[in-house]
């Protein structure tokens, strides 16, 4: 905020001084309107960013963002452009476009107009420096607020959806009276650790599970604290009456679980989550039977 | 002592009714080993579901409870440790060697007679 109030400033002072000149300059990047946005969509091409984006599609927004960038010049107002900014970055994160593309994308348009100012003055030095004196604190300004636009819409998009997955998070199931499943996807941190375990002793206590299988098919890997909160699961739930049996340790977790040096001497594992419910079923006394011929069970 | 201890069949069950000091648990501890001695029971069971901390001293006094009915043919079931409870004390390491755990009175009795 007090970056932005500051670039205000600046913006206004250089009006002042300097707008009979920045009236030029955007006239005269007005006139050659045409030949910029093609300029900059050849190196844009050129040095191969935006490369999710269809030649069409880099041209409109080129024209919009070009257009745009050229108002804020004339106003020293960003509003617009941020306004703008932030919609794009809406249009094109999901679409996998990366923060060093955008910010490339724009200090390129910077690079193309001052290219075309000391084409226009390069005759005349004095006046050169002077409409880059104008120019430069302008661009770059804009250069920051499309960067900053970006960057930010990424971090919310990020925080949305670390939001969804801790709402996702892990599920207790009931399978059988006193058998549950905690099926766990994806990475595993401290935090979710910690949150996994309070889920699993509530879920415990709620059900009266005796047999608890925790399914890390999902996992990809594990770390020491991540290893340790695991066992300590277990311990508690071993307290609280009810076994663990863990299942789907990939070849690469079990090994890094006794390169870690992790006692595991008081888990159960078993392959897979099929073998972890016959197991668990065996030892809560339940037997499973198929009832008719392979054809009929299809069927059902 | 705030525990009562009742004889029930071949089973004892030692309810803990309120947080205990050291020498409590100690008493606590003594007369269990002399009414599984006494009664010639073939089970007790400890219920903690009144406590809301286990420190070191009770769960080794536990632990030296369940060892010593083991070696004279007995079962202990500590029951009723609360999630909080059990989350703290696997984090300091605490174990309960040679007892068993169930989750309330009703499936430590269970356990026994199967």
């Amino acid at each position: 905020m007090v970056e932005n109030t500051r670039g205000v400033r600046i913006a206004a002072h250089t009006q002042d001084a300097d707008s009979s000149l920045l009236r030029e300059l955007v006239a005269h990047l007005r006139v050659e309107r045409t030949p910029l946005r093609e300029e900059w969509t050849r190196r844009i091409t050129e040095a191969q960013l935006l490369s999710v984006m269809t030649s069409d599609e880099i041209f409109s927004e080129v024209t919009a963002v070009y257009d745009n960038y050229v108002d804020a010049l004339e106003t020293g107002s960003i509003e617009a452009l941020e306004a703008y900014a932030k919609n794009l970055s809406e249009r094109i994160i999901p679409r996998g476009v990366e923060t060093h593309e955008v910010l490339g994308v724009v200090l390129l348009l910077r690079d193309v107009l001052a290219r075309s100012l000391f084409e226009k003055y390069q005759n005349d030095a004095p006046v050169l420096s002077s409409v880059l004196d104008a120019y430069e604190p302008a661009a770059n300004r804009i250069a920051v607020t499309v960067g900053v636009s970006f960057v930010q819409e990424r971090e919310r998009v990020i925080r949305r959806q670390q939001l969804a997955i801790r709402e996702l998070s892990t599920p207790v199931l009931k399978v059988r009276d006193q058998l549950l499943i905690l099926p766990i996807i994806g990475a595993l941190d401290a935090p979710r650790a910690r949150q996994l375990t309070e889920q699993l002793l509530t879920g415990i206590r709620e059900n009266r599970a005796k047999v608890v299988v925790i399914d890390i098919t999902g996992v990809p890997t594990i770390d020491m604290p991540v290893a340790e909160h695991l066992v300590q699961a277990v311990r508690a739930s071993a307290l609280m009456g009810a076994r663990v049996i863990i299942t789907g340790l990939s070849a690469d977790i079990a090994q890094t679980l006794v390169n870690l040096g992790v006692d595991l001497s008081m888990m159960q594992s078993v392959g897979d989550l099929q073998g972890g419910i016959e197991e668990a079923e065996r030892q809560l006394s339940y037997a499973v039977t198929r009832t008719g011929d392979q054809s009929a069970g299809d069927e059902a | 002592m705030p525990v009562s201890i009742l004889k029930q069949g071949a089973y004892l069950i030692a309810s803990v009714q309120s947080a205990l000091t050291d020498t409590e648990v100690i008493e606590l501890r003594d007369s269990i080993l002399e009414r599984v001695a006494k009664y010639r029971s073939t089970g007790v069971i400890v219920d903690v579901a009144a406590l809301d901390i286990i420190d070191s001293f009770a769960a080794r006094s536990l632990s030296t409870v369940a060892r010593t009915n083991r070696l004279r043919g007995a079962k202990t079931v500590v029951v009723g440790i609360q999630p909080e409870v059990a989350v703290a004390m696997s984090q300091f390491g605490l174990r309960l060697d040679d007892a068993y755990t169930a989750l309330d009175l009703e499936a430590g009795i269970q356990l026994l007679t199967t």
